[in-house]
């Protein structure tokens, strides 16, 4: 009566190893003989997965109380594994809201930490680790060590952005933004092209805290760079209903999509359908915080529908402004390969974070969805050589395939870190699927 | 409704906790690490918008009787009146382990029966003293009916829900109404690496289900509810359908 599947653990991706979670409300009691700790196993590639041979690893996810906040400075203390989502409902109608937020809220505050996570609002907010005031981590050695600029800064340096290899993170503090309403002020606007689209941003940066576009991958030549750019701010009293938001309704996709559902003539039509749904003129509407920070979020699952062979990300970073074109060079090639992809996403990016391997620096960051074909993984190393070639870097929460020869090429900073390691887990205990594809760590 | 809990730190316990503190009843929290049920009740009243330490805390463990009337009186004395009464801890073993250490059967079977039956008593007592109140506990579907892969967590749930039914029929005239909560199969720290069967369910839903009866005060609930036919077939089996088969 009972079925015994072989337990896996994947990436959102689809990729997957063999392997068992480990979760208990006692974190430290898990992670202390674990070679990684995950959260809710949103990054996209290998980097929540465990290297080869090891069968199990750490989850945060039952870690997830909130331990204090202090309700007139903001200051946020938390167990690792509190989900974004709900701290985001429990904290908006006390006029609270994360200072940064991702593309999901399916996300603990650990791995926010790790991946060192970057939102609409990067061009004025930089990065989570930014806002994290300490951190509480088990290194490799079975120490629990308490870090922050003060404390060990160099550790803690490591740690925002650090993927979880400088330890388990059992603890965040940060601090929480205080907003005018919970509601968010959005405008949309129609975008003719890349040109058009990066002025925009540009010019949006100056008024509006929260900024982002949406671009039709696929449209070439002159209509490349077409597509919507968002723009939003939280409403102020007087602007916001007086009701407070209603907990979305969420659909969920039951099952995987066969592997045509998703080609190159069926994106195409997506993308022309969706260009036209927003109105030519700029269209401003009071919006639910939930719809406007994480559209995904209202389908459960959307990742099936890319069919069991699942799909990459490639997300990267160009510094548009020192090599001007380097945006239009990169989704040029992108678009000569073909490879359908729903999903491009611009955003403009601002100061580079304090963590030695944070992912955002001025520029653009573009990210497209690629769903995993024969090819794909040929089409990533060489999106990769572009990135280098200007001069621009990946995210490594997305990331599955570039080649660990690339990744040394873009990322000087790589040294840093590795020597980092060396202080707080010289014997590399603690590793990642990721960490032995890109580092070299030991399988 | 003021309510005490007794396991609210992990597990089913936290959630119910959760959703009791989201709807503005009064909280009191029992459990066996000081620490661990300070940190819970920060983070129910920093959830609930509550103002810090209005949640108060006592030790309470299920393998010693002697402190289960301090641990009510002090939560007494917190909360003013005692309403609710809600009992989510417990121990699990599995029978494998059960049947190697001697000494672990005992505690499981002293933590989840007698201990569990001689809290309560405590708790029905001051329960109907003060006017009568709800006693809600979390027994198991795997008490329904003595099967191998339970023999000795099923006897000592068994017993437990005999208990409560027992209580109802005694004292629910007399104000006590008692809700006995049978979960499935769920997924929290105490089932992990268990094969899971069909019709695994995560404690929120559990404990949804067993907030709605506790407010209506109904007697027996499985959780999810879908337990209730799965075990009446499961009660019906012939002997010999049981002695062969592995669950």
């Amino acid at each position: 009566m009972r079925r015994q599947v072989e337990p896996r653990i994947a990436g959102w991706g689809g990729i997957s190893v063999p392997g068992r979670e480990l979760r208990s409300e006692d974190l430290a009691d898990v992670a202390r003989h674990a070679t990684l700790t995950r959260g809710l196993g949103r990054s996209y590639g290998d980097s929540a997965l465990p290297p080869p041979g090891v069968t199990s690893i750490a989850g945060s996810s039952r870690a997830d109380r909130i331990l204090a906040f202090d309700g007139s400075s903001g200051r946020l203390r938390a167990e690792a594994g509190v989900a974004l989502g709900d701290l985001a409902r429990t904290m908006l109608s006390r006029r609270w809201f994360p200072p940064v937020v991702p593309g999901t809220q399916f996300v603990t505050l650990g791995g926010m930490v790790a991946a060192d996570v970057h939102g609409k609002n990067h061009h004025v907010a930089g990065t989570i680790g930014r806002h994290v005031t300490a951190l509480r981590l088990l290194t490799a050695a079975g120490e629990t060590v308490d870090c922050s600029r003060d404390a060990h800064p160099d550790l803690f340096r490591a740690t925002l952005g650090g993927m979880g290899l400088t330890g388990h993170l059992l603890e965040v503090e940060l601090a929480m933004t205080r907003i005018p309403s919970p509601w968010i002020l959005q405008e949309t606007e129609r975008v003719r092209d890349l040109a058009a689209f990066l002025a925009l941003l540009a010019g949006s940066a100056r008024d509006w805290p929260f900024t982002v576009g949406w671009l039709d991958a696929l449209a070439a030549g002159g209509e490349l760079g077409r597509g919507i750019l968002f723009r939003g701010r939280w409403a102020t009293p007087e602007e916001a209903p007086a009701a407070a938001p209603r907990p979305l309704a969420r659909r969920a996709v039951p099952f995987d999509f066969p592997g045509w559902a998703l080609n190159d003539l069926t994106v195409r039509l997506f993308n022309a359908v969706y260009a036209r749904s927003v109105p030519r003129r700029v269209a401003r509407r009071i919006v639910h915080p939930e719809k406007f920070f994480w559209p995904l979020d209202a389908i459960r699952h959307w990742n099936r529908i890319y069919g069991s062979r699942g799909f990459t990300q490639f997300q990267c970073v160009l510094p548009e402004r020192e090599r001007s074109g380097a945006t239009r060079r990169f989704l040029e090639a992108a678009a000569r390969r073909g490879g359908s992809s729903f999903l491009c996403v611009l955003k403009d990016c601002g100061e580079e974070g304090e963590g030695l391997l944070s992912f955002p620096r001025p520029g653009v960051s573009v990210a497209l969805d690629l769903p995993m074909r024969a090819d794909t993984p040929a089409l990533v190393e060489e999106l990769a050589e572009v990135v280098i070639a200007e001069g621009g870097r990946i995210y490594l929460a997305k990331d599955a395939l570039v080649r660990a020869d690339q990744f040394r090429r873009m990322e000087p900073r790589l040294a840093d870190f590795e020597r980092a390691r060396d202080r707080w887990d010289p014997g590399r205990r603690l590793r990642s699927a990721q960490s032995v594809r890109l580092f070299g760590d030991p399988a | 409704m003021n309510t005490v809990i007794l396991g609210a730190t992990r597990g089913i316990g936290r959630e119910l906790a959760r959703a009791l503190a989201a709807r503005g009843d009064r909280l009191f929290l029992l459990g066996r690490d000081e620490a661990d049920l300070a940190a819970s009740a920060r983070d129910l009243e920093a959830r609930a918008g509550a103002e810090p330490g209005s949640i108060g805390t006592a030790r309470c463990d299920l393998l010693e009787p002697e402190g289960f009337a301090p641990a009510l009186d002090a939560a007494a004395r917190a909360l003013g009146k005692l309403e609710a009464v809600v009992v989510t801890a417990g121990l699990f073993a599995t029978q494998e382990a059960l049947e190697a250490d001697r000494a672990l059967a005992r505690r499981v079977l002293e933590a989840d029966f007698s201990g569990t039956v001689l809290f309560c008593e405590e708790a029905r007592e001051r329960l109907l003293a003060a006017g009568g109140g709800r006693l809600c506990v979390f027994s198991s579907v795997a008490g329904e009916r003595g099967r191998k892969p339970v023999v000795l967590y099923g006897a000592a749930k068994a017993g437990l829900s005999r208990y409560l039914e027992g209580l109802d029929h005694r004292f629910r005239a007399k104000g006590l109404i008692t809700v006995c909560v049978l979960p499935g199969f769920v997924r929290t720290t105490m089932t992990d690496g268990l094969p899971e069967p069909p019709f695994a369910a995560d404690p929120d839903i559990v404990a949804r289900i067993a907030l709605r009866a506790l407010d209506r005060g109904t007697p027996k609930v499985y959780a999810p509810g879908i337990w209730r036919w799965i075990m009446l077939v499961i009660r019906l089996l012939p002997r010999f359908v049981l002695r062969r088969v592995g669950f």
